[in-house]
């Protein structure tokens, strides 16, 4: 019963609505004493039902991330054979003494070692959830892969290559093995590094992943908010395949590993590795981790810390990057169908350990450290986003005493200054307003005066010229005027030379008479073209002069 | 001249094809080196030597050929190359003396596709449709040994649908003699059908397990063989390359592509000229720099005649405006 409580509960989701399991190491402050989490869960179990419960004394406290007091409980002289180790391990247990919290012995059997019991039908119940991204170009054997691990057919047809950017395309399936549901969902890259130009090709991924944190994010903030049932869409591994050159990481490869790796647990993969041979291998899965190693690229690392599967991991760590081989095809081995490439010089076979790393992938992934990678996308990546995004809106943990109450008073302030700037921005726009009618009053002005001094000169000159034109009128009257008296007077001599007798003077005095007359008509086009604005209005020019009408043209 | 990416086994397959070793310590930059790097060219001249045929091979390497981040016009500096050698060719062909000409022109591209991918990719449409009428493509799948036999011939057959697709010309074998024997046909039938070549290449030779010594990839399932003509097209790649039809792909290197780019050059020299086509060939005997200088005179003093009708025009345009300007004065100060 031990070894499958013990593998059960390092399945078993760890999440907010739940008693998180405790996790204990043998502390080295304390070698003897032993504890042992199962009983102490029951007690804080029955603490918090009860609420009257307290155990006293000789209790160990552990703070963990949300910093709420866990009490638990140490068996002092009773020696638990079992040394349960759990999953998750982000809790250290501190090996001092709490205050007023003291281990009891107890006299017979409670019952409460049943928790984990209760804890794994829970669970089962509530299926897992894993959200797995592929990263890697077209044509690597991701979903082959993603097929071959899960031991059934996901997509579709394979991609082309003339995509014009990257996407990201997510797939969710349910399945279930033995009574336990797992939801999962296979995110892949289409169009990843088939581009000309590929300095824009991480971003995607990038914006995919933190808006995964966003919606989770979200959904904590919420007023009323259903953690417990949300569908958890954070990435918790990302499996980068790399392309089996033989030389070194391509330049694509290390700028997106580098982009990831704090957003994500990255674990690199060396894809269709039957190209490559042994002795090549050794050397590539070096080269590779010297480079990443040397750009400061922070894959994962499987856990070591963990008594059980420590040992297991630290040997797997060696080997990354795993070397796989995907094939959904099966072929007959022996006497066996198995999953095999079958080329013409030999078979590959992808459950042989000596040919890829398969098997090594599966165990880790799958059997051994999922809850784990849950855990670190969780705590580690998610709680990174979630620190960054609020304290860019402003937030601060400033006093660690009273938590929700420092995130009202910060709200509130903040919401304060956003008024209190709102205000002043009104108030400066008003100003502004009430400035520029100024400014637009005063142009007004100065416009409406020059208008009026325009308005006044040119009626000064309009007077003006009226006055030359009536003095030219007189004068013209006075010339016809004199004109007329000349001419009564020729007429009256006239009439006294016929009398007198001789028609010469009679001519002569014609003569003279249109002589005046052609000065006059010659007068009056001069004064009209002195007159006159324009010089070339020929209708002016050539319109018989009448002495009536000068004055229209002139006005003209 | 072998392009393609780097890790695609280029400079393998030249060891194995001429058996020789080209590449000795090579250095192969880091990827953080490889985000910016531009392409370069590498030119390898060796003399090799067979039961007293001596052929002078030179090897032109492209590293760097889309390694970087941003890949495009990375195929340029490869077209300007191909320029460069045909204008070279050019020159020495059109001067006086003509009797030791090199011919450093490029008689084949070997083009790496990658076995990893579905296909062509953008970055291999755009190269192969930049040069395809400068040069000979012989498209090559690397790495075959990546592929079974089922996904090899699936890969062929999607590679010569999207050639076609994109209208690339590859280069073409010559179609046999009608009156040639069967398994002659047959063999020439056979080596259209497997292109693009899928080829293995190996630097190690394989002692153990095996009869006689041979080129070959060690694998714990076995031994991948580069001179098998079952695991992949090497063999046919080398006798098409060396024994068959080396001549034919200079002959439609200097026939085809080189008189291509011959007639682009000239025509764009005597683009502006209106001499008719007898006078242009006979232009074209004379030495280049001559070619250069005589067209342009002519054009200088067309333009030079242009620009005095223009003044001319331009002058009586002024002449008539100020006549009628003063006609008006005219006819104002008049009245």
């Amino acid at each position: 019963m031990t070894e499958s409580i013990q593998s059960v509960l390092k399945n078993t989701k760890a999440s907010d609505s739940f008693v998180k399991l405790a996790t204990a190491t043998r502390t080295r402050a304390s070698p003897a004493k032993e504890v042992n989490p199962e009983k102490a869960e029951g007690e804080d179990r029955e603490e918090k039902e009860n609420g009257k419960l307290k155990l006293k004394s000789g209790d160990t406290e552990c703070w963990d991330n949300d910093r709420e007091r866990k009490r638990v409980g140490r068996l002092d002289g009773k020696e638990e054979s079992r040394s349960v180790v759990c999953a998750g391990n982000y809790r250290r247990w501190k090996g001092n003494k709490g205050e007023g919290v003291r281990s009891l012995p107890l006299s017979g059997h409670v019952g409460f070692d049943s928790m984990p019991d209760q804890l794994v039908n829970k669970s089962v119940s509530h299926g897992f959830c894993f959200n797995i991204l592929c990263v890697g170009e077209t044509g690597l054997g991701k979903s082959t892969l993603m097929d071959t691990l899960f031991n059934t057919k996901f997509e579709g047809e394979p991609n082309s290559h003339s995509q014009p950017g990257v996407q990201l395309k997510s797939n969710s399936y349910e399945l279930q093995e033995s009574s336990v549901r797992l939801k999962l969902t296979v995110v892949n890259t289409v169009g990843f590094g088939d581009q000309i130009n590929k300095e824009e090709s991480y971003k995607p991924i990038v914006e995919f992943i933190d808006a995964q944190f966003e919606a989770y994010l979200q959904e904590e903030l919420k007023i009323k908010r259903t953690l417990h049932n949300y569908h958890d869409t954070r990435i918790h591994t990302c499996l980068y395949f790399i392309a089996p050159t033989g030389h070194s990481l391509k330049s694509l490869d290390l700028v997106t590993m580098k982009k990831l790796d704090s957003k994500v647990n990255i674990i690199p993969i060396i894809a269709k590795s039957d190209a490559i041979s042994k002795s090549e291998l050794t050397k590539f899965k070096i080269k590779i981790t010297s480079e990443l190693v040397s750009n400061g690229v922070q894959i994962y690392q499987f856990p070591t810390d963990d008594e059980t599967v420590a040992e297991i991991n630290s040997t797997m760590n060696a080997h990354l990057p795993f070397a796989v081989i995907g094939s959904t095809e099966e072929v007959k081995i022996g006497n066996k169908m198995m999953k095999a490439r079958q080329y013409p010089w030999g078979t590959v076979q992808v459950e042989n350990e000596n040919h890829c790393d398969f098997v090594k992938l599966r165990e880790m992934l799958i059997r051994v450290n999922m809850e784990d990678l849950r855990e670190q996308t969780h705590t580690r990546h998610y709680e990174l986003y979630r620190r960054c995004k609020l304290e860019e809106m402003g937030f601060k943990d400033t006093d660690p005493d009273s938590k929700p109450f420092s995130l009202q008073e910060t709200y509130e302030a903040k919401r304060n200054e956003f008024m209190g700037e709102l205000q002043k921005k009104e108030e400066e726009m008003r100003q502004m307003f009430v400035q520029r009618v100024k400014e637009k009053e005063a142009e007004l002005k100065e416009a409406e005066k020059e208008l009026h001094e325009k308005f006044d000169r040119l009626k000064k000159l309009h007077q003006e010229e009226k006055k030359k034109l009536e003095d030219k009128k007189k004068v013209l009257d006075d010339e016809m005027n004199s004109f007329k008296q000349r001419k009564t007077a020729a007429e009256l001599l006239q009439s006294q030379a016929q009398q007198a007798g001789g028609s010469q003077t009679l001519k002569r005095e014609k003569e003279r008479k249109n002589t005046s007359e052609g000065v006059v008509t010659e007068c009056v086009p001069t004064m009209l073209c002195v007159g006159s604005v324009r010089l070339h209005t020929p209708s002016c020019i050539r319109e018989p002069p009448e002495p009536v009408t000068i004055d229209s043209h002139r006005l003209k | 001249m072998v392009v393609g990416e780097s890790g695609l086994g280029k400079s393998t397959l030249v060891n194995s094809l001429f058996l020789t070793d080209l590449y000795t310590d090579r250095e192969i930059p880091s990827s953080e080196e490889c985000i910016p790097q531009t392409l370069e060219i590498i030119k390898n001249a060796v003399d090799i030597e067979e039961r007293g045929v001596k052929v002078k091979l030179t090897i032109v390497d492209t590293p760097g050929f889309g390694d970087a981040l941003d890949n495009s016009d990375c195929w340029k500096p490869i077209a300007q190359y191909i320029d460069q050698q045909f204008e070279q060719y050019f020159r020495d062909e059109s001067g006086l003396n003509r009797k030791n000409i090199q011919d450093n022109r490029v008689h084949c591209i070997l083009y790496f596709i990658s076995p990893y991918g579905h296909g062509l990719r953008p970055l291999d449409v755009e190269f192969m449709k930049a040069v395809h009428d400068k040069v000979n493509i012989v498209p090559i799948i690397a790495k075959a040994d990546t592929l079974t036999p089922k996904e090899v011939m699936v890969m062929k057959q999607r590679i010569r649908d999207e050639i076609e697709q994109y209208g690339i010309n590859i280069y073409q074998f010559p179609d046999c003699d009608s009156d040639e024997d069967e398994e002659f046909k047959q063999q020439d039938l056979a080596l259209k059908n497997s292109i693009p070549f899928a080829v293995i290449g190996s630097n190690e030779m394989i002692n153990e397990n095996v009869a006689r010594p041979i080129r070959g990839r060690a694998y714990p399932w076995g031994v991948a063989e580069v001179e098998n003509k079952v695991h992949c097209d090497f063999s046919m790649l080398r006798n098409m390359l060396i024994q068959t039809h080396m001549q034919d792909l200079k002959d439609v290197t200097q026939e085809v592509h080189y008189e291509n780019y011959r007639a682009q050059c000239i025509q764009s020299l005597t683009r502006i000229g209106t001499k008719d086509r007898s006078s242009r060939s006979k232009i074209s005997r004379q030495s280049i720099t001559e070619l250069s200088l005589l067209p342009l005179a002519a054009t200088e003093k067309l333009i030079q005649e242009k620009d005095e009708e223009l003044r001319r025009m331009q002058e009586m345009l002024k002449m008539m405006q100020q006549q009628m300007q003063q006609s008006q004065g005219e006819q104002s100060d008049a009245l």
